[in-house]
């Protein structure tokens, strides 16, 4: 099972890199607590010395911080078989679940064990945001998976599989070994999008300043600014937010990248307007298709050039969406009665819907009526799952409604039961009452921001509720 | 006055549906400062555009993103002004 280093272009683990990585040894990771020097995870560890007890073990790596996060990843890759990423707003109602269709033998985490609940004959390995010298160090031994969770319809998440080399395919060389290169993202590096910026730091040699949940964005962009940050990306809600505060002006990135949403012309000129030496550039990306393409000329959509520009990757746009075929795909979705990943063509349907105009591609949302709120999906069937769970409901319909400050929100269309017949004054009550029903069960950005009450819903003539994108 | 009123209506009123705590409500006020998160602003822009007709935001693609709670007042009350 020992990885053949065959290739200096493909490395076998991460720790591999940065060992080969030499001169950029001072590059950090830092989050608005702490700080660790890459070139410590080397010879050190994040995880008390006791890595090599994860040898060959599938590991939930299930941690509150970003920081600690990036340090088991990093030690863990090429030693584990697998690890599975919790993304930060992971529902511990679904981790029996996730253990089981990742045959997960091992929890690394920062929280304590009784975070977890019963978790019999699970190793579990706490996780430092600080590195002790005395880590496994040793060369990798397996190819590890990298496994990601994306949210699934009915809200149980789906496990997405990678591995170090389909993650790190768009990542290039470092554009110039000589310059510095500090990154920053609004992203959560638990979440594709921001994974990608944690491994071109690790791979590249750059440094990187990680966003923390519990900082405001004017105090993150400020230190942002004090870390010097050349590069930064986010999706555009994210930018929206960042633009509405003086502290964007604290900042002075040579690069800018958006994706996880559709760049509107909107964004992408208050960002030429607020930056207007960087190179503005967004991508389109996902978790299961991996990154497919890079837009840098500054305008939304993208030329249909690109569908046959792109050596490494293959487009299509087949009954109105875009299908990707690459070496960046992910490989399967984990687990018993998983659904297959990719067409049999071998292409990912991304689901996205194009539409061609005078020689450009516009992005027009989901086919399946995925709701996406500032770069996380919602799934409508989820929501009405639990809107329909409240007595006086008889169905609902949850749909998207564009918003110019997170790209999209969630509304629900809501048939209340006929007998008895809803007062007006007790309709206003049973609104409150589903709200609160959502809130106790949904991540704040599923509760629909309004709920109207309507007769009926329309069927369409296949009997199906007619889903449209507004 | 009608739309500054109903504007700080409808920052109270979603500040308290989402258990935020919103700060004192004054023209100079950061918006970023003020308690709200992404999604708190964008339930408040749709619902203002529900009540009074108006999305200042989404009328040009270079419209400037206000930065204080003045200057989002302000937008308004321009849009308001404008022949619709």
């Amino acid at each position: 099972m020992r990885v053949q280093q065959s290739n200096r272009s493909e490395w076998a683990s991460l720790r591999d890199a940065l060992r080969d990585r030499g001169e950029f040894h001072d590059c950090v990771i830092a989050d608005d607590e702490a700080a660790i020097t890459q070139s410590n995870l080397i010879s050190g560890s994040a995880l008390y010395g006791r890595g090599g007890e994860l040898r060959g073990r599938s590991v939930l790596v299930a941690t509150a911080s970003q920081l600690t996060t990036a340090s088991a990843l990093i030690e863990l890759d090429g030693l584990a078989r697998r690890m599975v990423i919790c993304p930060p707003d992971f529902s511990l109602q679904h981790l029996p679940f996730v253990m089981e269709a990742a045959g997960a033998d091992a929890i690394v985490s920062d929280r304590p064990i009784q975070h977890f609940g019963r978790t019999r004959s699970i190793l579990f390995c706490p996780c430092s945001k600080a590195i002790a010298p005395g880590g496994e160090g040793g060369d990798a031994y397996y190819k590890t998976e990298w496994v990601l969770l994306t949210s699934g319809t009915t809200g149980v998440p789906k496990l997405v599989a990678h591995s170090l080399a389909s993650l790190t395919g768009a990542i290039g060389p470092a554009e110039n070994a000589r310059t510095k290169v500090v990154w920053s993202t609004f992203y959560d590096i638990r979440r594709y999008g921001g994974l990608q910026i944690l491994l071109r730091c690790v791979l590249t040699g750059a440094s990187l300043a990680l966003s923390s949940s519990r900082e405001p964005t004017a105090d993150f962009l400020a230190r942002a600014a004090a870390h010097g940050i050349t590069h930064i990306s986010g999706t555009p809600s994210q930018w929206r937010r960042a633009l509405m505060s003086p502290a964007a002006q604290l900042i002075a990135p040579e690069y800018v990248r958006l994706s996880g949403e559709i760049a509107d012309q909107g964004i992408l000129n208050a960002l030429r307007a607020s930056y207007p030496n960087a190179r503005i550039v967004h991508a389109f990306a996902s978790t299961e298709a991996g990154v497919a393409f890079e837009v840098k000329d500054g305008l939304a959509g993208f030329p249909a050039s690109t569908l046959e520009g792109i050596a490494e990757v293959e487009m299509k746009v087949e009954c109105g969406s875009l299908r990707i075929r690459s070496s960046r795909n992910a490989s399967r979705y984990l687990g018993k009665d998983a659904p297959a990943l990719k067409t049999d063509d071998g292409f990912v349907d991304t689901g996205d819907m194009l539409e061609q105009r005078e020689g450009r591609y516009y992005f027009m949302g989901r086919r399946d009526g995925t709701i996406n709120v500032g770069g996380l999906k919602v799934h409508p069937e989820e929501v009405e799952a639990v809107i329909n769970q409240h007595p006086a409901v008889r169905t609902s319909l949850v749909r998207t409604k564009k918003s110019p400050v997170t790209g999209s929100l969630v509304i629900a269309d809501v048939v209340l039961q006929r007998d008895p017949e809803p007062t007006r004054c007790n309709a206003r009550s049973i609104q409150d009452d589903i709200l609160l029903l959502c809130r106790e069960s949904l991540s704040s950005y599923k509760v629909p921001a309004a709920i109207n009450f309507i007769p009926a819903l329309t069927v369409a003539e296949s009997g199906k509720v007619l889903r449209r994108n507004a | 006055m009608e739309i500054r009123s109903e504007v700080v209506t409808q920052f109270t009123q979603v500040a308290r549906e989402q258990g935020l705590e919103l700060a004192r409500l004054t023209d100079d006020l950061e918006l970023i400062q003020s308690g709200l998160d992404s999604l708190a602003f964008a339930i408040i822009v749709a619902r203002l555009e529900n009540v009074l007709g108006l999305d200042p935001f989404s009328a040009s693609e270079d419209a400037l993103f206000p930065v204080t709670f003045g200057e989002l007042v302000g937008l308004y009350e321009s849009a308001a002004k404008q022949p619709q």
